[in-house]
């Protein structure tokens, strides 16, 4: 609606650039108000492990860190002591994570200090403390992720042609709404916004050719969440294929690693005193003594032990082995064509095809990682509008087991409608790219796959599984999701090489 | 059409998530009414004491509640337990009560549909925004909990027919309106007037005749609704239940009316007469109480008396009844029924902060009219949006409610200075920017001198200050009081304050609808 009020301005006025630029400050406040609105909205329900003592969920982990940094000096917060019991929710995120928790106590401690009390507040639970908690998640998310994710549009943007006000207001209202995101941080409860805005901010800074800015940004992001590596390779592969093409490579290369280097020292600054301390954290963010898979996660692993029995067959650390190097074999053809040509919209084919390759064939990968590929796929929401859509549905799908545990299921169908609606907007439709809308056997087969994966959510909710598979359900969820993953990651590796070769042939029409 | 739904979807989407939001004490009056309609004969309805809310809405909507319970009886036969089910609060009732809610909104959306099928695209969506995604209506419905939705769809739907002239119609919604809620009574003698004289023209026996057929159109609805009661000796009783004169001249927030300054002015004199020696007694009765018993509360001023203001609202209508009489036109009867509501909000008896959607709804309408109607709307939709404030008091609907209001002024400003502003929108959303952040006048005097250069859509500096001072009374309400003063003293001045605040707002806006109504 904001896109179609914006095109009612161009038509009442032609195109006096001047009221363009003051509606976009309105429609994207609008848009934005509304992020926050349902944001708000959404943060009214429950979080995970509510009311279940004695581990409770990752409610109680942040709630947990806030207490242990704000009450122990930064030396410990990574050691086992006894205070900082490790075994009870032990800080296993990189120090960012652990400086953000010690900002969000303090404000806690301000307005409750019960709620983040040394040892006396575990599995404190109380509405006003929850309230506090809501509200540390929201200000970071509008704080980082928001004005990151405007400053992408506003790059992204900037050298298009018509129609771009519509696109960029839709883009935005779909960056900011992404109903999985909203979901983990606003129900769940966990602070991925700020991983997520960090690396949104980093692309943005690609895109705008600030190189320097984009690798701390980044290496910011890899030290709120390891997980953030899933981009790492697209990162280093189109930013080292950047440093190729620069007059003089190699001091360019010196150059982005110091700001590397530098972010990272800063960061690990109270435990760069001995290498144990080092290693000590180390641990504490490589989990590998847990198995290959739990749950049941739609990746590669998880999803073949229907069939091959991999934890039965094989030793952990061999699994260690096959799952890096099929991780690495999964990323090498989008680094290869980006090293080699490294172009803005490559990147974001790069971005989708690590990310998505890190989540099939990774070491202990969790359902709520798909939210990592899903963010390069909202990039592209206008290239590849089927591809962003089918990622959403399915990542949902992926996602609705555990967050049926949450209590999460009416924020879930309210955001999915909303998610629909705001792609399908009426009237003046964004200028898309329809060349690779479906026809004919693919449509039908699509229509089939969406009955089939909302036929599973009612079955999943109504239905009790035999109590011979008590998680059938949760399986074949799992393989209908992992599928088309698969499909995905396969199309989009051939498209960022398609693009390659697109724009060889272009330069070769140039030189003819 | 594909577009109207897409704006009913979002608001769905919106209502869907604030389900599990705050609820007030009224959930439980219409899950017990659902219980009482259930589970007792008809004759009992209006008589059964079991819990302290009474039914006491006209016997459509009882009947419209005994339609709901039985599929609430469905879902959980616990909520329509009169014993069992009182302040039942599972989900099952939660989620049952509120998609009732969600669901009887079909019946607004018809009439928004009705009103703006012939509209042009621009003006539609701009009256799409204002009524769908009213945030009053979200406020009081979907998270206070009321069926206002519902009813205003009916009152949109009566109105859509007069506009069209099709005034047997009309009327017989309007009837049903009556018959579901009576305080939309207010309307009632200049529907009775515009349908005497646009109806019932022509010659001496069509005009009889269509008298009649009226007579007959409304009184088979009120036939319908009163009748089983009247068959049965109950009227009495429904009637006693509708109209509780026993409740005080304001409710226990005073809504933002005329009675405020009254008892203001009251308060003033009896505070200046006592320093200059005159011995003035403290009323016994204080308003801050919610029922008031028999004493006067006031201490100089002469006591005020339902009768009174009764007189004092069709004094106030007058003037419009006299323009319906002389020349009623389709045209003006939205403009003239919100001006009879808002005359019973200022004027009338025990009034409901919740009162202001019956105009507000209904100047939406008009507010797509004129640029000048526009800024008018702009100007009292957020004010009486914000009076509805004190509804919801809990930390965790604070954002919900600022954010609604916020959004609700931006897409106003947006879709107003899209449709009217051509020259001046740049100086609107820089002056309201500008005025947000520092307050400076003279952003608003930039503004002020564009109202003289075009007639593009701009708040105006008046306007800007007033907006701004809500801003103020907020600030003062929420932050500064209890940190200067403490929660201890002057509890009440907070809403107090906003009730004045926005009182002056109501009183511009009614003598600014009485000028338009006299002049056109």
């Amino acid at each position: 609606m904001e896109k179609k009020k914006s095109k009612s301005k161009l038509d009442s006025t032609g195109n006096e650039c001047w009221l363009l630029n003051g509606g976009r400050t309105l429609t994207f406040s609008c848009i934005t108000v509304f992020a926050i609105l349902v944001r708000v909205m959404v943060s009214l329900n429950s979080y995970s492990g509510a009311g279940d003592a004695p581990k409770y969920g990752d409610y109680e982990a942040q709630r947990h860190w806030m207490e242990i940094t704000l009450n122990t000096p930064a030396k410990q917060w990574y050691q086992n002591s006894t205070v900082n019991d490790l075994t009870y929710w032990g800080l296993d995120y990189p120090p960012l994570t652990a400086y953000q928790s010690y900002a969000h106590a303090l404000i806690l401690h301000y307005f409750h200090p019960e709620s983040v009390a040394l040892i006396t507040s575990r599995g404190h639970e109380s509405p006003k403390g929850k309230l506090l908690m809501r509200w540390t998640v929201l200000s970071s998310d509008v704080l980082i992720f928001f004005v990151a994710a405007i400053y992408f549009v506003i790059v992204y943007y900037a050298n298009r042609g018509k129609n771009k006000q519509q696109d960029m207001a839709w883009h935005l209202a779909l960056i900011l709404l992404s109903p999985c995101l909203i979901l983990i941080d606003h129900g769940h409860f966990q602070y991925n916004c700020i991983s997520l805005g960090l690396t949104v901010g980093a692309v943005a800074a690609i895109f705008s050719k600030n190189e320097l800015v984009a690798c701390t940004l980044f290496s910011l992001a890899l030290n709120h969440k390891q997980m953030s590596a899933y981009f790492a390779p697209a990162f280093f592969s189109h930013l080292f294929g950047k440093c190729l093409q620069h007059r003089n490579p190699l001091l360019r290369v010196l150059q982005l690693g110091l700001v590397v280097l530098g972010t990272f020292i800063l960061i690990w600054w109270p435990y760069l005193y001995s290498v144990d301390a080092v290693k000590e954290v180390l641990s504490r963010l490589a989990p590998f003594e847990r198995g290959i898979y739990e749950d049941y996660v739609a990746n590669f692993w998880c999803t073949t032990s229907v069939l091959i029995k991999w934890k039965r067959l094989f030793t952990t650390p061999s699994l260690r082995l096959f799952s890096l190097t099929a991780t690495l074999l999964g990323v090498l053809p989008s680094m290869i064509q980006q090293i080699k040509a490294p172009s803005d919209q490559g990147f974001l084919y790069a971005l989708l095809n690590s990310s998505l390759s890190f989540y099939l064939f990774s070491f202990q990968v969790h359902e709520k990682s798909i939210l990592l590929p899903l963010l390069p796929a909202t990039f592209l929401a206008l290239e590849e509008p089927l591809l962003f859509r089918w990622l959403t549905y399915f990542a949902l799908l992926s996602m609705f087991p555990l967050l049926c545990r949450d209590h999460l299921i009416l924020p879930y169908v309210a955001l999915f409608i909303l998610f629909v609606l705001i792609y399908y907007i009426p009237g003046s439709r964004p200028t898309m790219n329809r060349g690779n809308s479906p026809t004919g056997l693919k449509k039908l087969v699509m229509i089939l796959l969406l009955l089939c994966s909302l036929f599973l959510h009612i079955v999943y909710v109504t239905l009790r599984p035999p109590p011979k598979y008590p998680f059938l359900f949760e399986a074949v969820i799992m393989l209908v999701s992992c599928s088309q993953f698969v499909i995905v990651a396969v199309y989009s590796n051939i498209k960022q090489w398609m693009l390659d070769s697109s724009t060889w042939m272009n330069k070769e029409k140039k030189v003819q | 059409m594909e577009e109207f739904a897409w704006f009913a979807g979002i608001a769905t989407c919106v209502k869907l998530l604030l389900i599990p939001s705050y609820r007030s004490t009224d959930f439980e009056v219409h899950r017990n009414w659902l219980a009482i309609t259930s589970s007792l004969p008809l004759s009992n309805w209006y008589s059964d004491e079991t819990s302290p809310w009474t039914l006491d809405y006209p016997p459509l909507f009882a009947y419209f509640e005994k339609f709901l319970s039985i599929f609430a009886h469905i879902v959980d036969p616990k909520i329509v337990d009169l014993q069992k089910g009182l302040n039942y609060e599972s989900d099952s009732v939660i989620y049952f009560q509120r998609i009732s809610v969600i669901v009887s909104d079909l019946c607004l959306f018809y009439g928004v549909y009705r009103l703006s099928k012939s509209l042009d695209i621009k003006k539609r969506r701009m009256l799409w925004i204002m009524i769908l995604w009213s945030p009053s209506l979200l406020i009081v419905d979907h998270i206070h909990f009321q069926y206002n939705g519902f009813l205003l769809g009916i009152l949109l739907i009566s109105l859509s027919f007069l506009e069209e002239g099709k005034d047997l119609i009309g009327g017989f919604f309007f009837a049903v309106l009556l018959c579901i809620k009576h305080l939309f009574a207010v309307a009632a003698p200049l529907y009775f007037v515009y349908l005497f004289r646009h109806y019932c023209k022509g010659g001496f026996v069509k005009s009889i005749g269509r008298f009649i057929m009226m007579g007959i159109a409304v009184g088979m609805v009120f036939a319908i609704s009163f009748g089983p009661f009247l068959y049965t000796g109950q009227i009495q009783q429904v009637l006693q239940r509708m109209f509780p004169f026993g409740r005080g001249l304001c409710h226990a927030y005073w809504a933002p009316n005329f009675w405020v300054f009254y008892i203001i002015l009251d308060k003033g004199l009896a505070f200046l007469l006592a320093k200059m020696g005159f011995n003035i007694q403290t009323p016994a009765a204080s308003f801050t109480g919610g029922l008031v018993g028999d004493s006067s509360p006031f201490a100089v001023l002469p006591r005020v008396t339902p009768l009174a203001t009764m007189l004092l609202v069709v004094l106030a209508l007058s003037p419009c009844l006299l323009k319906a009489w002389r020349d009623p036109q389709p045209r003006m009867i939205t403009r003239w029924v919100a001006y009879a509501y808002t005359c019973g909000f200022l004027f009338g008896w025990h009034v409901h902060e919740k009162a202001s959607l019956h105009f507000m709804i209904p100047l939406a309408i008009v507010a797509i009219q004129s640029v000048e109607d526009a800024k008018h709307y702009f100007l009292l939709s957020i004010v009486s949006c914000y009076s509805l404030f004190p509804l919801l008091f809990e930390a965790k609907e604070y954002p919900i409610k600022v954010l609604l209001l916020l959004l609700h002024s931006l897409l106003l400003l947006s879709v107003f200075t899209s449709k009217f502003g051509k020259r001046s929108s740049e100086a609107v959303g820089e002056s309201l920017q500008r005025g947000k952040s520092d307050g400076k006048t003279s952003k608003g005097q930039k503004a002020a001198h564009e109202v003289d250069n075009g007639a593009g859509f701009v708040v105006g500096w008046v306007g800007m200050i007033y907006l701004l001072g809500l801003l103020v009374i907020e600030v003062w309400g929420q932050f500064l009081q209890p940190y200067l003063l403490g929660t201890e003293r002057l509890p009440f001045l907070p809403l107090m304050l906003m009730s004045m605040y926005c009182g002056i707002g109501m009183v511009y806006s009614w003598i600014w609808q009485l000028k338009w109504i006299i002049k056109c």
